[in-house]
């Protein structure tokens, strides 16, 4: 870490007086622009979030595992999807084969969606789907699944990610070019707040930024302007007003290991959207202007030698999460940066949440930084920071211009290359890396086993839903779809209509890139 | 003559963040680098390598399908005729795996969590190993 | 581990199987031209060839210049014509290292084998990017391509020297801000045969074409002079390239009628292909006396009357044949 800047650049000086504050904008917590938190209680009658990691397999071994999860007394599930899933593409394509089942469950038809949710019942739990490119079709899937059991749309609980823009330019599972995908995105969220009004449309991720080598400030400034710019899609439709959908939007970050950084970059985060929903969209609704966040402490700023340390790494990020104001936590085992966690490491890391909440006392009082000199001013550099940044972005014509042009991904390969330098260089240090190294071999990394048994049951599973589905019905929603895509109408009830008659997620994806064509990438360099 | 290098990323996983990383490292370090993003075709990779007849190819992959995919672009590499193009492979990839992946024939293996450093350097001597195997190799008249 | 010295084929082989689609062959060609391969040179430069079309592209960053390939390729391949590409990027002025990225807009096309596609490096070029590309658009047509798309970033020289090596010049400009007013003054007025402007769905398109009509109409071209159509175009929109491909085939109407002297052309190529092949062989044959690097450094004889000793020690060693 450098002597005089954050890891984000923002110059710190030795000592903070009184007037390196403006204190007429410290505000109270639960007050617009919440600068001290989004609750005048904070965390006194409700804690964070504790969040658990949770694992991959087939529809059959994840339905196994929901239903011991809930008979542990869970409530929520968490559902990550194979990459084919993810991409748009189906089991039985020779093109992805070595990729089915391999980071989760792989979903085809609504007969998977069927066995995964097999037994348990959808209005007394809540899903959250690890989903963008195919969010839509998934939701329709869950939607479909709940009336099958005879779940009303209105109890179903949960969230999609749903948000494509980080995958352009960050963790790349696009299919249809920008504006078409809001589109889609914007009549999700229409859906969800008409007919699933306890169902999240959207959560809209800085992570992934920051995964690819943004810094804080760009985290901050890129989520921010990629909040506006879904705002500005369902806002410019005329069909509902900011107030009937803001309050479903919550956003997603990392904590990496710049203390005092990262709580500034929370605060600046909540003060910036309070001002942007308030100012720009007119929103009536306090509620609407609120940032609830959640946050994974881990990832990039955990390292493979002396692996052990990052149980202090996430110790110290998650700290700053809670003193930021985090709304839910997860929390990164020690062994994530080379192997799938174990139960111990899992365990562990939800410890750590637990000793913090219980034992430390940072949650008895809110906002306990508030108007200290050094965090509020931090808090100030910060938010300058990001809205230049924002300004920036403005003037590249927006978000899409500027990730249709490559500007947002190269501004992020810039930093990461900097960054990565300046480790190199010993200028950033990291304990075990570049100082303090014992020139141990890091511990090996542990594969994800591919069991070829379960691809072939999924891919005769598909071959038998074909042959035993209604291939004029298949045809002739696909065809209503890709008539509806032409037009403006909202296009949820048309994929409903495909689920339910068995098209896989394949054909529905390439009904829509027929009409709205493929998302092309740009020069980066 | 600086010498050329293809960076591609088969499969489906779109964390490109190492392998832009290693694009502009080897940019840097003089190299003339092609780059053509993430997803691509593992046949794909091996018509761009010929047809820009580069002279190393190196895979990023960190979905944990490396083995499968380095196989098939190696495959699709010797019908492409550039069977003698060398082969580097980086990402998540355990110890136990550089024994089987140099069997497919790929010349070295970067970790994640390799330096640049090393990993520029361990590119030079890739290259000079097989620039030795094929001197003196031009057209016969 | 250790691969078995790879055996070459004869360099007509080569030609022979190039031409005959194998990508592997053409791409060992024209790597062969970079590096200024002497004997490549020389065969390919005594070799009848067809007239392919050769357009440069040639515009600032951003433009859209890719793109524009992309779809002419795509406009071409639909009238059943090979295409062959070569892209160039600049190179770092600092490590001579380049990302040659713009391959990236054309990926669609890379399981077609009517389409080959390669990234040049502006500066690596040995004999000069021009010069190079000259030689390489030659390859390409020897091999058999109809249509050669050469795409070159608006800085410096480059984009005219590919005036001078293609038979037609895109010049393309974007109407955002000032760009398209800074691509004429940058002096491209002079060897665009064709104006596009390119993204004409964004805001000050027609500001940029008033402009660009004003800054034509101040020259006076020669009575039978072709006159640079100014095209709107949106590369990346379906049929947003239909009016450049006309204009496109109206310049190559024109040409047709107006022939550049293709005699003097074959007879240039000839010329330096012979001028490379001797300055080749003449570096390779000449070794350098150690008593005449003695006598330089004891500044006993003249530098320059060194040098003409060892060109005709140079001349006497080995007799100059083709």
């Amino acid at each position: 870490m450098n002597d005089v800047t954050t890891d984000a650049g923002l110059p710190v000086r030795p000592v903070y007086e009184a007037d390196a504050v403006d204190a007429s904008r410290i505000g109270l917590p639960g007050e617009s622009p919440f600068t001290r938190g989004n609750f005048k209680d904070g965390y006194r009658h409700k804690l964070w979030t504790f969040r658990q990691y949770s694992g991959f397999g087939t529809a059959e071994e994840s339905n196994e595992r929901y239903r011991y999860l809930l008979s542990q007394g869970g409530t929520g599930l968490s559902v990550a999807l194979d990459l084919p899933s993810q991409c748009g593409y189906d089991s039985d394509d020779s093109d992805v084969e070595e990729e089915v089942g391999k980071v989760g469950v792989a979903i085809d038809t609504l007969a998977d969606a069927e066995i995964l949710f097999d037994g348990i019942p959808l209005d007394s739990i809540s899903t959250s789907f690890t989903i963008n490119g195919t969010a839509a079709i998934i939701l329709a899937m869950y939607v479909a699944v709940g009336e099958k059991q005879g779940v009303p749309r209105e109890k179903l609980r949960g969230t999609i990610q749903n948000d494509i823009l980080k995958e352009y330019t960050s963790r790349g599972t696009w299919i249809w070019p920008p504006v078409p995908s809001l589109r889609l995105i914007a009549d999700t969220i229409e859906f969800c707040a008409a007919e699933v009004p306890r169902f999240n449309a959207i959560s809209v991720a800085g992570a992934h930024f920051r995964d690819s080598g943004a810094n804080a400030a760009q985290e901050m400034a890129l989520t921010l302007q990629d909040g506006i710019t879904y705002c500005d899609e369902v806002v410019s439709r005329g069909r509902m007003t900011i107030d009937q959908f803001a309050p479903q939007i919550s956003f997603f970050f990392y904590t990496h290991g710049d203390f005092f950084e990262e709580i500034a970059k929370y605060r600046a985060g909540r003060r910036r959207w309070a001002e942007i929903v308030t100012d720009r969209f007119g929103a009536k609704n306090p509620k609407s202007a609120m940032f609830r966040f959640g946050v994974v402490c881990g990832g990039a700023s955990l390292y493979a030698p002396q692996a052990q340390n990052n149980r202090v790494r996430v110790a110290y990020e998650a700290m700053a999460s809670v003193l930021g104001g985090v709304q839910s936590m997860f929390t990164a085992a020690w062994d994530e940066p080379f192997a799938l966690p174990t139960e111990e490491s899992t365990t562990f890391a939800l410890r750590t949440q637990q000793i913090l909440a219980y034992e430390t006392g940072v949650a008895r009082t809110v906002d306990p930084l508030g108007g200290s000199y050094f965090v509020e001013s931090l808090t100030d550099d910060m938010e300058d920071r990001v809205k230049a940044i924002m300004a920036d972005l403005e003037a590249q014509g927006g978000m899409v211009k500027a990730i249709e042009s490559g500007y947002v991904q190269r501004l992020i390969a810039e930093e990461a290359y900097r960054s990565q330098l300046a480790l190199e260089a010993g200028e950033r240090l990291v304990v075990g890396v570049n100082k303090f190294a014992d020139g141990q071999p890091p511990p090996d990394a542990i594969g994800y086993e591919l069991d070829a048994e379960n691809r072939k049951r999924q891919m005769d599973r598909l071959a038998d839903v074909k042959k035993r589905r209604d291939d004029g019905q298949v045809s002739e929603t696909l065809n209503a779809l890709g008539r509806a895509a032409r037009g403006t109408d909202n296009l949820m009830s048309y994929l409903i209509n495909c689920v339910n008659a068995y098209c896989t997620v394949a054909e529905m994806v390439d009904v829509l890139k027929s009409e709205w064509g493929e998302f092309e990438q740009p020069r980066v360099f | 003559m600086a010498a050329r290098i293809l960076v591609a990323k088969p499969g489906l996983d779109g964390h490109d963040r190492g392998a832009k990383l290693v694009a502009v490292a080897l940019r840097d370090a003089g190299f003339e680098v092609i780059y053509t993003g993430i997803r691509q075709l593992p046949v794909d990779i091996a018509t761009i390598a010929v047809q820009e007849n580069v002279d190393m190819v190196g895979l990023s992959i960190l979905s944990g399908a490396h083995m499968a995919l380095v196989r098939k672009t190696i495959i699709a590499l010797e019908e492409a005729g550039g069977g003698d193009i060398p082969v580097v492979v980086g990402g998540t990839i355990p110890s136990f795996d550089v024994e089987p992946l140099q069997e497919l024939g790929v010349r070295a293996t970067f970790p994640t969590g390799s330096s640049l450093t090393d990993l520029v350097a361990g590119v030079h001597k890739v290259l000079d190993q097989h620039a030795a195997e094929t001197e003196g190799t031009s057209w016969t008249s | 581990m250790s691969t078995p010295t790879v055996a070459r084929p004869s360099l007509d082989d080569e030609l022979h199987a190039a031409t005959q689609g194998n990508v592997r062959s053409i791409g060992r060609l024209v790597s062969a031209v970079e590096n200024a391969d002497a004997t490549v040179l020389a065969a390919i430069a005594t070799r009848k060839v067809g007239a392919p079309l050769v357009v440069g592209l040639t515009g600032p960053p951003g433009v859209g210049k890719s793109t524009a390939t992309d779809g002419l390729i795509a406009h071409y391949r639909a009238a059943g014509r090979t295409v062959a590409v070569l892209a160039i990027d600049p190179t770092s002025p600092l490590t001579g290292g380049a990302i040659l990225g713009d391959r990236i807009r054309m990926l669609r096309h890379v399981k077609d084998p009517g389409v080959y596609i390669r990234s040049f490096a502006a500066r690596r070029q040995l004999g000069g990017l021009a010069e190079t590309t000259e030689t390489a658009i030659r390859l390409l047509a020897v091999i058999g391509f109809d249509i050669i798309l050469v795409e070159t970033v608006g800085i410096g020289q480059s984009e005219v020297d590919i005036a001078r090596v293609a038979s037609t010049t895109v010049v393309l400009v974007s109407p955002r801000g000032g760009d398209g007013m800074q691509a004429v003054k940058a002096g491209v007025l002079e060897i665009a045969d064709i104006f596009v402007v390119n993204k004409a769905e964004l805001p000050g398109a027609e500001e940029t074409v008033r402009d660009l009509t004003e800054a034509l109409a101040h020259r006076r071209p020669a009575p039978d002079s072709w006159r640079p159509p100014i095209v709107r175009a949106s590369a990346a929109t379906p049929g947003g390239l239909d009016d450049l491909a006309i204009a496109l085939e109206q310049h190559r109407e024109w040409l047709e009628h107006h022939p550049v002297q293709p005699g003097q052309v074959r007879a240039e190529l000839v010329r330096r292909a012979l001028k490379d092949a001797a300055v080749d062989r003449f570096r390779r044959a000449l070794a350098v006396p150690d008593d005449a690097v003695a006598r330089v450094l004891e500044g006993v004889t003249p530098v320059d009357a060194v040098i003409d000793e060892l060109v005709l020690l140079g001349r006497s060693s080995r007799p100059i044949t083709l």
